[in-house]
């Protein structure tokens, strides 16, 4: 701006606003603020949860509790014939429950299934809490174990030996005994996987602290989504199945194409 | 031969002869001169065959294999088939600095750092699937029209030792990476061994090299995958395609087909050019799936460890009804005498899965036996017209398909919400029930068909059009079949059971008695094809349709 008044001010001006790279610069300075923006509002979850412990928050959820949830797990959480007791269970496993969309239940079945969230961020937090002031319990994560950022190789190799038998080594899930399964691990938030591990929802065990370290269990979420970030390199996956998804395409798609072709190949001109 | 001698002398000394036709002449005279190979083109250049889109699938499975030699000579430049460890060191982050064989840790590297390597994986991987998958629909073109019957019974054995071979080198195959999938897989087959009573472990260690998983299996398995299997199916295509020259091809019903006479194109030029064009074509098709689809992502398997095993963890498709028979076995399936335990979960796996197999091997040399059935057939069957035969088939790939479908009893389980012992208990069912039903339905389908066929074939087509006859009744016209149509719908053998006949001795042997009731069995309920005088009757009877010409 200040070479407004020089001599070469009437040249073409390629600087300030007119620069070349004005309109990059924009454009970053755009994504900056709306990145910025995102950030802070998808922070602001966290910021709820550290804030959990306020009395305010935890009334805020018994309320949401007794409206919600008291119908299985008892008025004071202690679980009834149809739910079980939630004392101790920690905010950590009501954020997945309750984050995921599982609870509040839409049927009793061999287990809870995803669904669409019901609670906002907020209420989720809320209920946390409450639970959390019942008795001590596993906590929400660190959004430090949750970056991602760690050892892809060694989160791999952790995946293949604990995880792998249920939920298959890309994640892509596996059958349980009497209808119960261990779902896709595939678009779930680092927070959920992370959660998933320290409570042990519907079948699945508890790998605490003892058994996988927060480091490792961050490496698992590293390569979790190492393999969701990076499309397969061999084409696309037939849902990473296995063997049998490759044998029905080749059956059907395969074969079935070869199949046209040798009538076309065969049919009479007319 | 000495007056071809004399002759090509004679023609020797022509030397003043003008040359006429240019370069292509003089080239082929030139090598005609050397290996006489104009009596091989004029020999092949005429050999007919019929033109029909299922008499191709089992040059697709030949194509497939071609495309395997190609793919698999070039994997072959990269891959150590050897167990020795090593830490890999690749492209592929989530592996970096994981300790694993050469074998896993040169597939990586062919995978992520051989320009073309990966493609050529895939090629290789999908063409061996496609190869078993046309394998086995050529089969049951084969046996659904009866193509299997004298002369072509030995072509049927090979045929099916090329099946169980190609399901081998696919085994072996799948089994050389040495990642976690095939490492499983091999445990299987470790399990498999180890129940066999009294040599199992033996012949384990054998194989193995020691206590399972060993540092040889791998290098092994290579010999057999790159050297002896592969030698194999090539000296076997080459005579399966021999006797195939050697019978001529077969030929559907239609008119003017007979036993005498093949009709078709010529190999030379048509025929030629169409089976060139289509290797292009298989391979196209195979280039095009390879390189849009992942097949077999080891990466994500990850080295072989015998702690973990993957769910959705199965063996490539043609080792399926293997893996689903072992699925379908109800639990606690074994017993403990005299101090040793016998797996009857895995021996009654291999007793069926073996009998099945012996039973397809044979089946020409049983229904020959069945039927007394000693002429030759170079005129297919279409399937309805051997009722038995086509309903045993529809049973054996009710058997078949059910076995397979178990393979994927949990991916069943997840994808339709079922559970996984709803599914196993319907595919118990199906696989012991299954069969009987298929055999009864396609019997009787097949036997409608015919009497559908007759009623054509006698009274021609229902047009819809109605006509008052001068007295006053009212009949439908019928459209008669024409002449073509006709000869593809009466001419099939007719068959009767065999009647009992005492032997040299006077006497009538058991087995005699068992055959004669195997082929009461088999002929009891038939349709008999519509014979001239029937079809003079027929016409007479009709005077719509003489009012209707």
């Amino acid at each position: 701006m200040t070479t407004i008044k020089t001599p070469r001010a009437r040249r073409p001006r390629k600087t300030g606003r007119r620069h070349p790279l004005a309109s990059v610069a924009l454009i970053a300075i755009g994504l900056l603020f709306t990145g910025g923006a995102y950030v802070a509002f998808s922070s602001s979850t966290a910021v709820a949860t550290t804030d959990a412990s306020s009395q305010q928050t935890i009334a805020q959820g018994e309320k949401l509790f007794a409206a919600n949830c008291a119908t299985c797990h008892g008025l004071s959480a202690q679980g009834s014939s149809e739910g079980p007791s939630l004392i101790g269970v920690g905010a950590a496993s009501v954020d997945f429950q309750v984050g995921t969309g599982r609870m509040p239940m839409q049927m009793q079945g061999p287990q809870a299934q995803k669904k669409p969230v019901q609670f906002t961020a907020e209420q989720t937090a809320a209920l946390a809490a409450y639970v959390a002031s019942l008795a001590p319990g596993p906590a929400i994560p660190a959004a430090e174990l949750l970056d991602a950022a760690g050892d892809a190789a060694t989160g791999a190799e952790l995946f293949r030996i604990n995880c792998a038998m249920c939920h298959n080594v890309a994640g892509a899930g596996g059958a349980l005994t009497e209808g119960k399964f261990a779902p896709a691990i595939e678009n779930v938030s680092a927070q959920h996987i992370y959660e998933a591990m320290i409570t042990g929802p519907q079948n699945m065990p508890v790998f605490n602290d003892m058994n996988i370290s927060p480091e490792d269990k961050r490496d698992i979420i590293t390569y979790l989504k190492y393999v969701e970030d990076n499309p397969s390199p061999g084409g696309l996956a037939l849902g990473s199945l296995g063997p049998v998804a490759e044998g029905l395409f080749i059956w059907i798609f395969g074969l079935g194409a070869i199949v046209a072709l040798t009538v076309w190949i065969t049919a009479k001109s007319n | 031969m000495t007056t071809i001698t004399t002759r090509e002398s004679a023609e020797d000394q022509g030397v003043g002869v003008k040359k006429t036709g240019g370069f292509t002449a003089s080239a082929a005279n030139y090598i005609d001169e050397r290996t006489s190979i104009s009596g091989a083109v004029k020999e092949l250049g005429r050999k007919i065959f019929p033109d029909h889109w299922s008499f191709l699938l089992g040059e697709v499975a030949l194509y497939s294999f071609v495309i395997i030699l190609l793919s698999g000579s070039f994997l072959t430049f990269f891959f150590q088939a050897s167990m020795a460890e090593v830490v890999y060191d690749g492209s592929y982050a989530p592996l970096k600095g994981i300790p694993m064989s050469a074998a896993m840790s040169s597939t990586m590297d062919i995978s992520f750092d051989i320009r073309g390597g990966l493609l050529m994986r895939q090629v290789h991987h999908w063409a061996a699937l496609l190869f078993v998958a046309a394998i086995g629909l050529h089969m049951l073109r084969i046996y659904f029209t009866g193509a299997f019957r004298k002369p072509r019974e030995l072509n049927w054995v090979i045929g099916f030792i090329l099946f169980i071979l190609a399901m081998a080198e696919g085994f072996t195959g799948y089994s050389l990476p040495d990642d976690l999938l095939s490492g499983n897989g091999l445990r299987i087959i470790d399990g498999l061994i180890k129940g066999i009573p009294v040599v199992g472990t033996w012949v384990s260690f054998l194989l193995f090299g020691g206590e399972f998983p060993g540092t040889d299996i791998v290098g092994r398995l290579y010999s057999l995958h790159i050297l002896l299997l592969p030698a194999i199916i090539v000296a076997l295509i080459a005579m399966h395609l021999l006797f195939v020259v050697v019978h001529k091809h077969t030929q559907y019903p239609a008119a003017g087909h007979t036993n005498q006479n093949v009709v078709g194109y010529p190999v030379l030029p048509v025929y030629a050019a169409k089976a060139g064009g289509f290797f292009f074509i298989v391979f196209g098709v195979v280039m095009l799936i390879a390189s849009l689809f992942t097949i077999n992502p080891i990466w994500n398997y990850g080295p072989y460890d015998p702690s973990p095993v993957s769910a959705g963890t199965q063996p490539d498709w043609y080792i399926g009804f293997a893996d689903g028979a072992m699925r379908l076995i109800p639990t606690g399936w074994e017993f403990v005498w005299l101090n040793h335990t016998y797996s009857l979960n895995i021996l009654v796996v291999l007793t069926v899965v073996g009998l099945f197999i012996v039973t397809v091997m044979i089946y020409p040399f049983i229904e020959g036996w069945i039927t007394g059935d000693k002429r030759e057939h170079h005129v297919l069957d279409r399937p309805r017209n051997a009722p038995t035969r086509t309903a045993i088939g529809a049973a054996g790939v009710t058997f078949y398909a059910s076995l397979w479908a178990a393979a994927s009893s949990d991916i069943m389980a997840t994808h339709f919400h079922l559970t996984m012992e709803g599914v196993i208990h319907t595919l118990q069912a199906t696989t012991l029930l299954g069969p009987f039903l298929a055999f009864f339905i396609a019997k009787r389908v097949c036997l409608a068909l015919q009497k559908k066929d007759r009623e054509i074939v006698l009274h021609g087509y229902e047009s819809g059009r109605i006509v008052r006859l001068p007295g006053g009744e009212f009949v439908e016209v019928h459209q008669p079949v024409d002449e073509y149509e006709r000869w593809k719908l009466v001419s099939y053998s007719d068959f009767k059971p065999l009647m009992l006949r005492p032997n040299a001795q006077g006497k009538i042997g058991p087995a005699e008695k068992v055959r004669a009731g195997l082929s009461r069995w088999f002929f009891e309920d038939r349709i008999t094809p519509v014979t001239q005088v029937e079809l003079n009757q027929a016409h007479g009877d009709h005077p719509a349709e003489i009012t209707d010409k």
